[in-house]
């Protein structure tokens, strides 16, 4: 239940914003966070919410992998 | 990784004895079988779950209440979907939607509170359970209805707090306990500083870990260390999303709209101040408060042994039931109804019990 997931953010509206996860967009809100966010940043997004900003470099590493291991060879 | 697994295997053999380290989440207890993490450690650490699934810990009574609110005709019950299957006294939130029952799945207590704002005929009700990874978006949400005036809005909380369950665990004696696997995203949100405890009282080391197998081994390893070298502390393994002071805007919703009161958890009993209650000051949220539903008390199922699961007493294989009157088809237990719990995990990875 306490599954995160790391998502890249693609817009920002006020509170909301629009966040790419493995492909899917989805709208989330960014009331829990504490600094500013830009477009492009990495966030944990658990229950509609972003929980914590992700190092970019780290994130992008752990999803190409989960994306390599999830692919469906042809 | 093969560095790591070489390390836990020196670190052991210094140490010279069995170890025995707990997980206190359900997304560890998944991902340790996923990842096989058992097949590459030394046999004599044993890794044992603790009461770390919020679908499992929560109380029959509080299931059927939920069902209970659900069937009244004003109310309609918005619900995070791995409750449905959970067994009540009697039936589960799917066997009473099956029935008629208003219940809707949300993946986010914000779709309740849309679904609130276009249904203003209903009182809309979202079941909120979880840890402290989930308790800051229900008060994200409740900051949302108060903000934009939505007032058909109301929640049934059934949010549980981390820290003081463990703090009963170790209390108990019911099991020794060499380390614990603390929680990745319930510490995004508390950050290490409440579990200090763990090592000032209790001796006991701890390490926040991530969820990916490098992850896991690299916190079996640090646990490992401090017992090797006889230290206890709280460390974090899991940096890239847990810092020593966690998320403080979220710690502030969640104090702006809750407050801690005594909990009862399932399979283990009343935990002081290890539930989460609505404040006075928003009492008008509290479904408690406008409707009141009376539900009789409930028993356990007979021979299920998920109190002593939970506990990390006994592991699932060691009960009756699993795999025989208990499986995830038809679960009699919380702990086999959850993805998350142990004995569904047990369940589905061990391999023993299908194909």
């Amino acid at each position: 239940m306490c599954l995160a997931v790391p998502s890249k953010i693609i817009s920002i509206e006020g509170n909301r914003a629009v966040v790419d996860v493995y492909g899917a967009q989805r709208e989330i809100s960014i009331l829990l966070m504490e600094n500013e966010l830009e477009v492009g940043d990495y966030v944990l997004v658990h229950a509609g919410f972003a929980i914590q900003k992700l190092d970019e470099e780290d994130a992008k590493e752990r999803i190409d992998m989960i994306v390599k291991i999830t692919a469906i060879p042809e | 990784m093969k560095e790591v697994v070489e390390k836990i295997k020196n670190l052991k053999d210094s140490i010279g004895r069995p170890v025995k380290l707990m997980e206190v989440c359900g997304t560890h207890t998944v991902a340790i079988f996923r990842h096989g993490i058992r097949n590459v450690i030394p046999k004599d650490i044993t890794l044992l779950s603790g009461p770390g699934c919020p679908v499992c810990v929560t109380p029959i009574k509080d299931v059927d209440v939920a069902i209970a609110l659900s069937r009244l005709s004003n109310v309609s019950l918005t619900t995070f979907g791995d409750m449905m299957r959970v067994p009540g006294n009697k039936k589960s939130l799917f066997d009473a939607q099956a029935e008629g029952a208003n219940i809707k799945i949300v993946y986010s207590p914000i779709d309740a509170l849309k679904i609130a704002a276009e249904d203003k005929e209903k009182k809309i009700v979202f079941f909120a359970t979880g840890f402290e990874t989930t308790s800051p978006s229900v008060a994200g949400t409740l900051f949302e209805a108060e903000k934009m005036d939505i007032d058909n809005f109301y929640i049934y909380s059934a949010h549980k707090i981390v820290p003081p369950a463990l703090k009963a665990l170790l209390d108990s004696k019911d099991v020794r306990i060499d380390g614990l696997i603390l929680p990745g995203h319930v510490s995004t949100i508390i950050g290490s500083r409440p579990y200090e405890f763990i090592a000032s009282d209790y001796r006991v080391p701890s390490v926040i870990t991530g969820f990916d197998a490098d992850d896991i081994l690299e916190s079996i390893m640090m646990l490992l260390e401090q017992i090797a070298s006889g230290r206890a502390a709280v460390e974090i393994q899991y940096k890239r999303a847990v810092k020593e002071e966690g998320n403080q805007k979220a710690v502030s919703l969640i104090n702006e709209y809750f407050e801690p009161c005594d909990a009862n958890w399932r399979g283990i009993g009343v935990i002081p101040r290890s539930g989460l209650t609505l404040k006075d000051k928003y009492s008008h949220r509290d479904v408690n408060k406008v409707i009141h539903i009376d539900v009789p008390e409930a028993q356990e199922p007979k021979g299920c042994q998920c109190g002593l699961v939970l506990r990390g007493v006994k592991i699932p294989t060691d009960c009756p039931l699993f795999g025989k009157a208990c499986t995830p088809e038809r679960p009699v237990g919380a702990c086999m109804v959850s993805t998350e719990g142990s004995c569904a995990a047990y369940y589905k990875y061990s391999g023993v019990y299908h194909g």
